[in-house]
C-alpha cells in the first residue's frame, strides 16, 4: 500500500482548507471522513458570518488565523465563484451595563488591528436600521463583518484539493493506528491507511482519537450546543446588518443576521452537553429565539419560521485553539476550533502547514494551481434557474433546478447523504420543508445515499 | 436574467392550474374573455388533487366520483377545451402593479417568459405546516413529513417513505392518510391530537378505530430521536404522563397555510387570520386589478368548493373587464373578533353581488352564536354549532347595511373545551 503524506481526519471546515493547503503545497494527501459527505459534524451548523476577528483574543493564534483566513476568503472567492454579503455589522448596548462595555469592545478592535470600527449613537442606529427597536442606546459598528455561505466553501476547497490528487474517503472511522517510527497505519471502519504525518481535525471527537491513538489527550471536548430559529425570506427586508450583542465572558451571544439564502437567522444558544451526536432542538427554546429576535426587530413578531436547526461546537475546557505538534509522533492535532471555524480555516490551514514544515517535511508547490468553480447558492446573485435549460425547478421555495440537483449528485464529490444534497442545493430548505419537493427528491437520489429518502417501493 | 425569450399578453393571467384557477379559466373562456392563460410551476396541471388518489373528487364538476388524480385531469382536459392557454413548468418570480398592464415575469425551462395582463387571478392554494414552523423539538433525521408528501411518495413516485409512522392531528385530511397508508401497507402506530377530542365529528374517528390505529387525545409531541431515520418519539399526555413510542417516520397532518409567498411578493395585503390575500367580495386584493380564489383564501376547504369558488371568481373578473364592478373604494372592513379565526372577505364595497356568503372559521368549539358589530351596534346574530377548521357562511346581505367597519365575534358563551392543537404551534 502506498504510504501519503498526510492523512488528514474529519472533512469539516478545517480539515476541508486543511486539505487544499497541503495539496497545493504540494504533498500527497488522504482525507478521512466518518460522515457519509463534508461538513456532516460541528461545521454543517455554523452561522455563516465572515468575522474580521474585531473580538478574539490579541495576540492570540486564534486572531492571527482568523485575520489570515478572512484576507484569504477575500481573495480567493471571486475565482471560486464564492459569494460575500457585505453587510458589516453593529454590536449593540441595550442596557447601561452593556454600554459601559463598549469602550473596551473599541479598544480591542483597534487592538486587533481592526481600525474602522466606530460608534454608533442612538439616532445613528435608527437612521441606519430603522426597524431597530428603539431600545438600542448605543453600537460599535464593525463594517467588515459580512456574510458568506456556510457551505459551498468548503466544497471549493475539497474539489480543488482533488484536482491536486487528494483522496477523499467517506464513510471512514479511524479506529486504531500505529506509528512505525516514520509512518503511520491507520486501521479505519473502510480498511487501512497510511500516511507518514496524520492531522487530527476530528472536531467534536479531536480528543477522542489523540487517546485512542496517542494514548492521552492534551484537551477534552466540551459540547456546546446552539439552536437557531430562520425566518421566511420576508424578514430579510427588515434589516441589513449582523447584529450582535455585547458578549459575556462564556459566548458571543446570540446573533440576528440575514443569511446568503435571503433569509434571516437568529441563534445560537450556547448549552453545555455531554453527547457528542445527538444536537437537539426543543421547543421552549426556539420560542424564546424568536421572541428575543422580535424584541431586537420587532417586525420580526408572528414572522413565519421556515427552519430551525442546531449544532455543537467542538469547545474545551479553555477558550483558546489547542493546536498541538507531537513531533516524536508525526501527528498534528488541531482542536477546539469553536464558531471562529468558519472565518480561521484558511489561516489554520496556512498556520499548521508551517509547523508541519518546520518538522523537516518538505514538497514542491503546484507550480498553477487548478481553481474549480462551485455552484451559485446565493439569493443576491444570479441562480442557476435563471439560465434556460435547467429542466424543471424541483423545489419552488428556493427555487432548485434539476440540473443544479443532477450535478450535485455527479462530478468529483457527489452528495452523499440527503444533508449533502441540500448544503450543495438548498433543496428542500425553504418555506414548505419539502411538502411539495421531498418525494421528487426521493426518486431522483434513489440509489446515491446509504440512507434513501424512501423506505422501500409503495407497493 | 438575459432577455426574455418570448413576451405574450393576455386579458387574464391565472396563477395555478388547481381546482379554482382552472375553473376561474374555464369560466372566462365561456364568458367570453379571449385571452386566458393559465401558469403553473407544475409539470402537470390540477394542483392538489393530482396525488390525491382516493375518491370522492367531481361530484359538484361531473356528476361522478372521481379519484384525485381522475378528476385533476377532467379539470384540466376541460380547461383546455375550452381555449385557455395552459402553461406548466412555469414559475412566477414577479408581479409589476405600476401603471398600465400587469407584467409577471416567469422562469421556464426555455428562458424567461413575460406576461402583460389586464387581470390577475392568484390561486396558489394551501400546504400544510411543516415540522419546524411548528417548533417540535428533537432530531431532524428522515422520515418526517406532511400528508401531501407521502400522497405524492404513494401517488406519484410509487415510493413509501416509512412503513410504522406516528400521525399529528386530526383534521379530515389526517384519516386520508391512513387510507394513504393502507396503500402502501404501512401500519400506523397511533394518532395523536393535542385537543381534547377530535378535529373532525366524531363519527369519523371510526375509521382508525376499524383500522387498529390507537387514538391519543391531550398528547403532544417532546422529543423526535433518530439519527438517521426516525427510530422513536417521546409524547407528553396533558395529565404529565410520558412516555415513548417506537416508529420510523412522523406525519404531521393539518394545520393549512396559504401559499402566499407570490401575494406578499407582489406587495398584496396579507390577512393576518387566513394568512392569505385579504379581498373583497368580488375576490379583488388590495391592488384591485389582482383577484384571488381558492384555497389560497381560506385554508382549507374541499377542491370542489375551491372549483365552485373558482367559477364565481372567474365570473367577477369577467365584469370587471367589462367595467361593472362597483369601485374599489370605499369599503367598509370586516374584522375577526374573539372566537374568529378569520373572515373572507375582509372587506366589502357598496353594491350589488359578489360572494353571496362570507366565509368563516372559529378558533374553538361553539354551540352559542355568531355576533357582529358595527361600532356598538349589534347588526347579525346567526345560531351556530360548529368546531374550528369547519367552514362557516354568513349572509353577505345581512352586511349591506354596516356603513363602518364590522367586527364579527362567538356569541360570549362559546364552549372552552382544552383544545391547543387549533393553533399548531
Amino acid at each position: 500500500m502506498s504510504v501519503a503524506d498526510v492523512a488528514i481526519v474529519g472533512a469539516g471546515a478545517v480539515g476541508c482548507a486543511m486539505a487544499r493547503r497541503f495539496a497545493l503545497e504540494g504533498a500527497r494527501v488522504i482525507l478521512l471522513e466518518r460522515g457519509a459527505d463534508l461538513l456532516s459534524g460541528a461545521s454543517k451548523g455554523n452561522s455563516a458570518i465572515l468575522h474580521t476577528g474585531f473580538d478574539a483574543p490579541p495576540g492570540s493564534v486564534e486572531l492571527q488565523c482568523m485575520q489570515d483566513g478572512y484576507a484569504e476568503y477575500l481573495e480567493i472567492r471571486d475565482s471560486f465563484n464564492l459569494p460575500l454579503l457585505e453587510t458589516g455589522a453593529m454590536v449593540v448596548a441595550w442596557t447601561e451595563g452593556e454600554r459601559a462595555a463598549l469602550d473596551g469592545i473599541e479598544a480591542q478592535a483597534r487592538k486587533n488591528g481592526v481600525s474602522n470600527v466606530r460608534r454608533l449613537s442612538a439616532g445613528e442606529i435608527r437612521s441606519r436600521e430603522p426597524n431597530l427597536s428603539t431600545r438600542a442606546l448605543e453600537a460599535v459598528l464593525v463594517p467588515g463583518e459580512h456574510v458568506i455561505d456556510p457551505w459551498s466553501p468548503f466544497l471549493a476547497y475539497l474539489l480543488q484539493a482533488k484536482n491536486h490528487d487528494a483522496e477523499v474517503f467517506f464513510n471512514t472511522e479511524v479506529l486504531s493506528g500505529s506509528f512505525d517510527g516514520s509512518s503511520w497505519a491507520l486501521k479505519t471502519t473502510s480498511g487501512e491507511h497510511r500516511a507518514r504525518t496524520v492531522i487530527n481535525c476530528a472536531g467534536l471527537f479531536g480528543d477522542r482519537l489523540d487517546a485512542r491513538l496517542l494514548g492521552a489527550a492534551s484537551f477534552q471536548i466540551k459540547p456546546r450546543k446552539g439552536q437557531f430559529v430562520v425566518f421566511d425570506k420576508a424578514a430579510s427586508k427588515l434589516f441589513s446588518s449582523i447584529i450582535l450583542p455585547v458578549p459575556s465572558e462564556r459566548t458571543k451571544g446570540v446573533v440576528l443576521t440575514r443569511t446568503i439564502f435571503g433569509n434571516v437567522l437568529v441563534g445560537p444558544t450556547a448549552e453545555e452537553q455531554e453527547d457528542r451526536e445527538r444536537a437537539t432542538v426543543d421547543t421552549e427554546t426556539l420560542k424564546s429565539l424568536a421572541a428575543k429576535a422580535a424584541e431586537i426587530v420587532p417586525g420580526l413578531a408572528g414572522m413565519d419560521v421556515t427552519a430551525v436547526y442546531a449544532g455543537l461546537r467542538p469547545a474545551t475546557e479553555e477558550k483558546s485553539y489547542r493546536i498541538a505538534v507531537h513531533e516524536d509522533r508525526n501527528w498534528i492535532t488541531v482542536g477546539g476550533i469553536r464558531s471562529t471555524g468558519l472565518t480561521a480555516s484558511l489561516g489554520i490551514a496556512r498556520h499548521v502547514y508551517k509547523l508541519y514544515a518546520k518538522l523537516g517535511n518538505e514538497h514542491q508547490a503546484v507550480a498553477s494551481p487548478i481553481t474549480p468553480r462551485v455552484p451559485n447558492l446565493a439569493e443576491h446573485l444570479a441562480r442557476d434557474w435563471q439560465a434556460p435549460g435547467f429542466g424543471e425547478i424541483v423545489c419552488h421555495c428556493e427555487m432548485v433546478t434539476l440540473r443544479e440537483i443532477e450535478r450535485a449528485l455527479s462530478g468529483a464529490l457527489p452528495a452523499g447523504d440527503f444533508g449533502g444534497l441540500r448544503r450543495r442545493t438548498r433543496c428542500g430548505m425553504g418555506r414548505c420543508q419539502g411538502f411539495y419537493c421531498n418525494a421528487q427528491l426521493a426518486t431522483l437520489t434513489a440509489g446515491c445515499f446509504g440512507s434513501p429518502l424512501a423506505v422501500g417501493d409503495a407497493a | 436574467m438575459s432577455g426574455p425569450f418570448d413576451v405574450r399578453s393576455a386579458d387574464v393571467l391565472i396563477v395555478g392550474a388547481g381546482p379554482a384557477g382552472l375553473s376561474a379559466a374555464t369560466r372566462l373562456r365561456q364568458l367570453g374573455v379571449a385571452k386566458v392563460i393559465v401558469v403553473d410551476r407544475e409539470q402537470q396541471g390540477g394542483g392538489i388533487p393530482r396525488h390525491c388518489g382516493h375518491p370522492p373528487f367531481g361530484m359538484r364538476e361531473f356528476g361522478r366520483v372521481l379519484t384525485g388524480p381522475a378528476y385533476a385531469r377532467k379539470l384540466v382536459e376541460r380547461a383546455v377545451h375550452a381555449g385557455v392557454d395552459l402553461q406548466l413548468g412555469c414559475s412566477v418570480v414577479s408581479i409589476d402593479c405600476s401603471d398600465g398592464d400587469l407584467v409577471v415575469a416567469c422562469a421556464t425551462n426555455r428562458g424567461a417568459l413575460t406576461v402583460t395582463a389586464k387581470r390577475i387571478v392568484i390561486a396558489t392554494g394551501v400546504r400544510e405546516r411543516p415540522r419546524s414552523a411548528r417548533l417540535l423539538g428533537g432530531d431532524r433525521p428522515l422520515g418526517i413529513l406532511n400528508t401531501g408528501a407521502l400522497q405524492e411518495y404513494v401517488y406519484l413516485e410509487r415510493l413509501a417513505p416509512f412503513r410504522r409512522p406516528l400521525i399529528v392531528g386530526t383534521e379530515l385530511v389526517a384519516l386520508s392518510s391512513l387510507l394513504t397508508c393502507r396503500k402502501i401497507g404501512a401500519r400506523p402506530v397511533a394518532m395523536i391530537e393535542a385537543g381534547s377530542h377530535s378535529t373532525v365529528r366524531r363519527a369519523s374517528m371510526a375509521l382508525p378505530r376499524l383500522l387498529g390505529v390507537p387514538v391519543r387525545y391531550e398528547t403532544e409531541i417532546v422529543d423526535i430521536e433518530g439519527r438517521r431515520r426516525v427510530e422513536a418519539v417521546t409524547v407528553r399526555a396533558r395529565d404529565g404522563r410520558v412516555d415513548t413510542i417506537d416508529c420510523d417516520g412522523v406525519l404531521l397532518t393539518g394545520c393549512f397555510r396559504p401559499e402566499a409567498a407570490l401575494a406578499r411578493t407582489a406587495g398584496l395585503e396579507i390577512d393576518t387570520g387566513s394568512g392569505g390575500p385579504a379581498i373583497d367580495q368580488f375576490a379583488r386584493t388590495s391592488e384591485p386589478r389582482i383577484f384571488a380564489a381558492g384555497n389560497v383564501l381560506h385554508p382549507v376547504d374541499t377542491a370542489g368548493w375551491s372549483w365552485r369558488e373558482g367559477r364565481k371568481v372567474g365570473e367577477f373578473v369577467a365584469q370587471d373587464l367589462a367595467g361593472k364592478l362597483p369601485d374599489a373604494k370605499p369599503a367598509i372592513k370586516l374584522t375577526a373578533g374573539p372566537g374568529i379565526r378569520y373572515v373572507v372577505p375582509q372587506r366589502l364595497v357598496p353594491g350589488e353581488g359578489g360572494f353571496e356568503n362570507l366565509q368563516l372559521r372559529a378558533d374553538n368549539d361553539v354551540s352559542s352564536g355568531l355576533v357582529a358589530y358595527e361600532g356598538n351596534a349589534l347588526i347579525r346574530k346567526q345560531a351556530l354549532s360548529t368546531g374550528p377548521e369547519r367552514r362557516i357562511l354568513a349572509p353577505t346581505s345581512a352586511f349591506a347595511g354596516a356603513r363602518g367597519d364590522v367586527t364579527i365575534s362567538i356569541d360570549g358563551e362559546e364552549k372552552t373545551s382544552n383544545r391547543s392543537g387549533s393553533e399548531c404551534v
